[in-house]
């Protein structure tokens, strides 16, 4: 039975909604588990060095900006995440969307978010030189692009493999080494005032942590289930004259 | 319970490529205004850079 092809834009759209759905979720826990943490690191930034009228209050800050910033980030994963599906679908030898779908958003999360978490862990206001920014911000983004090298290259060594057990063994490999190299290339930050709460610091990488993995996995599912949906749809019945 | 069916994606021709790395930078360049720009690409002054500060720290971006 033929299936209609969807096209690029049908392929697009459903990711902008998916990354949509994701960002206002991920938005909400971050309302609920990260906005205490980072009033608590303001409160300490304050005491230290009160910076007078903001050109933002902190009641827009945790509220729509936190919405805005993280609804249009997740739009932008989305559509992201959606091109990758849309260009490497015939590439990922899997006979089912939902697992194409979840492999690269899993893969998404590994190289973008875990990555250069364990490197660069976040911090919260109060915590950093603003002297580095560029230098980290840079760091990052390098982090960023060696965490999608070392997931590919996980990819093309199981590929090198026929035996399950050979595939995972290379992939696992590949994936340490680039890690490994990268991290010890990559320079250090020692940024964290001595006096800075530690519990606190935990608890805002966590919640920051949950932020991005809610983000991510929730547009995986999300993506999956809007493409499992149109080929539902697009499954034309036999009609019989 | 449906069955599970795979959906056929487009043949990659160039032109879809170049369509795909078109569309690629202009969501490369809302998430930069997201995670990094202060003024030069919002033309808002450092407003949308203070607004979204928040989501910035909670979405690991190194932030100040």
């Amino acid at each position: 039975m033929p299936l209609t092809t969807p096209g690029y834009p049908q392929l697009l759209l459903r990711g902008l909604l998916a990354g949509l759905i994701a960002g206002l979720l991920a938005a909400t826990f971050a309302y609920l588990a990260g906005e205490p943490h980072i009033d608590a690191a303001i409160a300490i930034e304050e005491a230290g060095a009160p910076e007078g009228d903001a050109l933002v209050s902190r009641d827009v800050q945790s509220g729509p900006g936190l919405f805005l910033a993280t609804g249009l980030y997740g739009i932008a994963l989305g559509g992201i995440l959606a091109t990758a599906y849309t260009v490497l679908r015939r590439r990922l030898h899997t006979g089912s969307d939902t697992t194409a779908a979840l492999g690269l958003a899993a893969a998404a999360l590994t190289g973008i978010v875990l990555v250069p978490y364990l490197k660069y862990p976040p911090n919260p206001p109060a915590v950093g030189d603003p002297a580095t920014i560029d230098q980290r911000t840079a760091a990052y983004l390098a982090a960023v692009a060696l965490g999608l090298v070392a997931v590919w290259a996980a990819a093309l060594a199981a590929r090198t493999q026929t035996h399950p057990w050979a595939r995972a063994t290379a992939a696992a490999a590949a994936f340490g080494v680039v890690v490994t190299i990268a991290y010890t290339l990559l320079p250090t930050f020692d940024e964290v005032p001595a006096d800075f709460p530690a519990t606190l610091l935990w608890d805002f990488r966590i919640s920051s942590l949950g932020t991005q993995t809610i983000l991510w996995t929730t547009l995986g599912l999300g993506y999956a289930g809007l493409l499992a949906r149109l080929a539902h749809r697009t499954e034309t019945p036999v009609t019989l004259p | 319970m449906p069955k599970a069916q795979a959906l056929t994606t487009p043949a990659v021709s160039t032109k879809l490529l170049a369509t795909a790395a078109g569309f690629t930078g202009i969501m490369l360049l809302l998430a930069y205004l997201v995670a990094f720009d202060q003024g030069a690409l919002s033309q808002s002054g450092m407003y949308l850079h203070e607004l979204m500060h928040d989501g910035r720290h909670l979405l690991g971006v190194p932030c100040h």
